[in-house]
């Protein structure tokens, strides 16, 4: 038998069972969407070192490594800081199958936070969208929320 | 203070998009050799092994213990270092650290990626937290865009000004045998190209790779008898900052990571005004603004000054800094490779062993690595021992 192997069989094989994970979000992560279902508002927490205002909500300031305590409300406006047009296919591992395109991936500012909050933006069409826009979040209706990411439609361009 | 550490060996594989005739364990074992080879150093002679690859992407775990076979270090000390995109980079240092140590005299690293055993933007979605990021993040793509939405925003810049680095980079790799891709690109091609995540087009953003890449590093009193021309460690800075992308993008500031690393290592090295003093740069350069926004948080000119800093071809071959002569990441992207490629370029830069693309004399060469959550590694080697 020869270890030669000049026309080499492409052979396959497909695991296709979902792996289960369970994550835990900490007490402030769980209340930030809390008040989006209960509220429709945004809450981030201030740092008593530094003074930064955080969103989402953790209970250290990694650059302090103090403990967080100060919950404050956030409006739910902010601006644009940064965006792009994802145009591309792709599966998303979140459900296996591919992501709807073309959507607008966005960084916001929200007033009142220090950081910056990734979400999408309701606009795809290039000549209308712009750095340093201002936006707002749309929520969705309080019946169809789940407690996560997605119980926030999307922001909209406040033109 | 540790002991003075130098690259004496470097091997590379001869990176494609698709290697179905090895195993990543033969894959690794082919730059181990190479790097052996170049060295005139056995297996036997090897104290101490690092080696990383992206943590999951081609769903093996373990890594360390997986590539035996390939890195040798079969009984040896062996130790995984895992850092997303500076990978690479962290594994060199990590290395380099073993050595400084006084525990180990001669240390191989190695970093590889078979990416067409991935899922590439799957894999890396999932390196993104999954309650806050996973929903709206798309991969690695769209978030270099938005550094360039905002850049472009700010100081003028162009799509035109960008694809620039991108013709640039991809020549250079006409002469690096090992690049991946070897078709040059022009501006023009690049604008054509179709648009993947506004503003960056295919011909902007790195390909996907399989390769691998060994170094070999040893200590002062050592690695003179054993190279000609060792490439010295003069300084390395690590900053890998936050996990959620809100707190790392600070675009009023720039690339925060990058500026405090680079700003730690030339203090370190002695360098004051890095374009001067430095003879040669390899970045981790993963999409065409890199190459201009980048610059500037490295210091190598002025805030918002990149594209006629560029355009000027101050960084092509022969310019005043010339930039990524291996045809950096635009050209061969294995990414738990990736950043390793650039501080192995460095040495071969120091080393004198760049045949086509030498830059001549180059004495001190600077090689960084990008990954994660916009997290940056620096490494700065030397002709001479410091």
């Amino acid at each position: 038998m020869s270890a030669d192997n000049q026309k080499p069989e492409r052979l396959e094989a497909t695991f296709a069972f979902p792996m289960l994970y369970e994550w835990s979000i900490g007490l402030y992560g769980s209340r930030f969407f809390q008040e989006i279902m209960n509220n429709k508002r945004f809450i981030g927490i201030k740092c008593p070192g530094c003074g930064k205002i955080y969103v989402p909500p953790r209970r250290v300031c990694g650059p302090c490594f103090k403990e967080l305590t100060e919950l404050v409300p956030l409006s739910d406006t902010g601006v644009l800081t940064a965006f792009s047009v994802v145009n591309y296919p792709f599966i998303d591992p979140n459900t296996g199958s591919r992501r709807p395109i073309p959507y607008t991936y966005g960084y916001i500012q929200l007033d009142g936070a220090d950081n910056i909050f990734s979400h999408i933006i309701n606009e795809t069409d290039l000549s209308r969208i712009k750095v340093g826009m201002k936006v707002r979040a749309v929520f969705k209706d309080r019946a169809e929320m789940k407690g996560n990411i997605e119980d926030i439609k999307y922001f909209e361009l406040i033109r | 203070m540790g002991r003075k550490v130098a690259v004496v060996g470097t091997g590379q594989t001869y990176h494609r998009s698709h290697r179905p005739d090895v195993t990543s364990r033969e894959m690794i074992r082919e730059a181990v050799t190479s790097a052996l080879a170049d060295a005139d150093l056995k297996i036997k002679d090897i104290d101490a092994v690092v080696i990383g690859n992206m943590d999951h992407f081609e769903s093996i775990n373990y890594v360390d213990t997986y590539s035996i076979e390939g890195s040798g270090a079969f009984m040896k000390p062996i130790m995984k270092v895992s850092t997303g995109g500076t990978t690479g980079a962290t594994v060199a240092i990590a290395a380099y650290y073993h050595a400084a140590s006084g525990l180990f005299d001669r240390v191989l690293a190695v970093g590889f990626e078979k990416n067409s055993e991935s899922d590439t933007t799957g894999a890396i979605i999932t390196c993104s937290d999954p309650i806050w990021d996973r929903f709206s993040y798309s991969g690695a793509i769209p978030s270099l865009a938005t550094e360039a939405t905002a850049y472009m925003e700010q100081y003028g810049a162009t799509q035109e000004d960008a694809a620039l680095v991108g013709e640039r980079d991809r020549n250079h790799a006409l002469n690096n045998p090992y690049a991946h891709l070897q078709r040059p690109l022009t501006v023009k091609d690049i604008m054509a190209s179709p648009m993947l995540a506004y503003p960056i087009k295919l011909g902007d953003i790195c390909p996907r790779s399989d390769g691998a890449c060994a170094m070999i590093l040893a200590a002062d009193g050592i690695a003179q008898k054993t190279a000609s021309r060792p490439a010295w460690f003069k300084a390395v800075s690590v900053r890998h900052t936050y996990t959620w992308f809100g707190d790392s993008t600070d675009y009023n500031k720039g690339l925060v990571s990058m500026q405090q690393a680079s700003q730690e290592a030339y203090a370190r090295a002695g360098i004051r005004s890095p374009v001067d003093e430095l003879d040669v740069a390899e970045l981790y350069l993963p999409y065409t603004w890199a190459g201009l926004k980048w610059i500037e948080d490295l210091g190598l000119c002025g805030r918002g000054e990149a594209a006629r800093f560029v355009g000027d071809k101050n960084t092509h071959m022969g310019g005043k800094l010339p930039i990524n002569p291996s045809g950096g990441v635009i050209s061969t992207n294995c990414i738990g490779a990736t950043a390793m490629l650039r501080v192995a370029e460095a040495a071969i830069q120091v080393m004198g062993k760049g045949g086509k693309r030498q830059v001549p004399e180059a004495k001190n060469a600077l090689a960084t690595g990008f990954g994660g959550c916009f997290w940056t590694d620096v490494v700065i080697l030397s002709s001479e021992r410091p």
